[in-house]
């Protein structure tokens, strides 16, 4: 497991933590069943409060990201193919509405959305 | 959740102080940062823990046992770290420890060798001959090597330089990944704590501020800095701290999230750091 915390990021710690270990585990970069380091361990490792390490496991844990066995450790969770997918799909449009959001604030219309994700996409130059 | 200290209602008067209604609690397996400028009443807390002065009212409990009526059983299962270590001058480290290791069952003469080894330090040295890092890590070595369930340390990175500061609170972190330790730690240095901490307990002027997650309070509470003419004290929620200069207008808030939702050009919000909410309860005054 690779983390790298930032002090100056405005996202609380436990969320950087949280969202590298799900990215982790969406690239299957951390294999199923494979164990986490320890609450503790990670808390140590990582030089930060051994709650906010708790906490990004309780919540990558209500996401179903990973499972805590008591008194064994963490793993990460059986994951459905499909599941993985409709994650990764939850993600982007997370993303996405984001981005409409934004959009409605400044007045761009659909249209210009529309040729924004071209763009982005690589369908135009 | 099991405490290792609690503390209920102390009261300490002295000629123009008063450490007053103190209540709080240190839960096992993590460590408790006691912050608060100097004067503010960490050491009389600490003490009053040991029991090297006598209080004026309120209750501790260390284990779930009194520490007046289990003094001996509970003083055994700490260890204690002097913000200035005193211990006999002319005798080599050896001698020391093998007088102090006689009050301790569980003394641990291996592991006491093995941290002066850590701590580059030798058995044969004499102490009034170490620096005051070296003391500092004499001292903590000789709090360790009993297998003290509670690490009591008063201002320990005080004078220190960052590597060694660096090293200690690490040593720190290492002690409780054994989930039976707890480690009460006082210093006006806030940016260890701020690293290292699990809880922070604020005290100024004799009272507790919050005692709370790190987390939570770093989430929690920020700075709202505005023009003059912007917005004032009384619209912002959770004023804690105020301060106003010829230009602007700095306030400290425990809630931020709250503060961000007030619509006024010329106001910046920022998150409130451990040394933010010393600086501003301080100095600030909240019903200026």
């Amino acid at each position: 497991m690779r983390i790298i915390i930032s002090n100056s990021s405005p996202d609380p710690i436990y969320e950087q933590v949280g969202r590298q270990v799900k990215a982790q585990i969406i690239s299957g970069e951390l294999r199923e069943g494979e164990a986490l380091p320890s609450i503790r361990k990670l808390a140590q490792e990582l030089q930060i409060s051994v709650i906010t390490t708790k906490r990004a496991y309780e919540e990558l844990e209500k996401e179903g990201f990973i499972d805590t066995v008591e008194g064994k450790g963490s793993f990460v969770a059986m994951q459905n193919k499909e599941l993985l997918r409709e994650k990764k799909m939850k993600l982007v449009e997370e993303k996405m509405a984001e981005a409409v959001d934004e959009a409605r604030l400044l007045g761009i219309t659909r249209a210009e959305l529309d040729e924004m994700l071209a763009l982005l996409y690589g369908e135009k130059d | 959740m099991d405490h290792a200290i609690e503390i209920m209602g102390l009261r300490k008067e002295y000629r123009g102080f008063a450490l007053d209604n103190v209540t709080f609690d240190v839960p096992q397996g993590y460590i408790m940062g006691l912050i608060g400028p100097n004067g503010a009443g960490k050491t009389t807390i600490i003490k009053l823990v040991m029991n090297l002065i006598r209080r004026d009212a309120g209750e501790v409990r260390l284990f779930g046992l009194d520490n007046l009526r289990s003094e001996a059983a509970v003083k055994s299962r700490i260890g204690f770290v002097y913000d200035i270590p005193r211990f006999p001058e002319d005798l080599r480290l050896q001698t020391i420890a093998s007088a102090i290791s006689a009050f301790y069952d569980k003394w641990d003469d291996g592991r006491f060798r093995d941290l002066l080894d850590e701590f580059r330090l030798s058995p044969r040295q004499v102490f009034k001959k170490l620096s005051h890092g070296m003391k500092m890590k004499f001292s903590l070595a000789v709090a360790l090597a009993h297998d003290a369930d509670l690490i009591l340390l008063d201002e320990p990175t005080a004078g220190l330089d960052p590597v060694f500061r660096l090293e200690l609170l690490t040593k720190l972190r290492a002690l409780i990944q054994n989930e039976r330790k707890t480690v009460l730690f006082s210093s006006h240095i806030t940016s260890d704590l701020e690293r290292v901490a699990d809880f922070i307990t604020f005290i100024h002027k004799g009272r507790i501020v919050f005692s709370a997650a790190k987390d939570e309070i770093l989430e929690t509470w920020g700075v709202v800095r505005t023009a003059v003419d912007g917005l004032k004290p009384e619209d912002i929620p959770g004023v804690r701290g105020i301060r106003r200069s010829e230009h602007s207008l700095e306030v400290l808030t425990s809630d931020l999230a709250a503060a961000k939702g007030l619509l006024c050009g010329r106001t910046v919000f920022d998150k409130a750091s451990l040394e933010d909410i010393m600086f501003y309860i301080s100095k600030g005054n909240a019903h200026a």
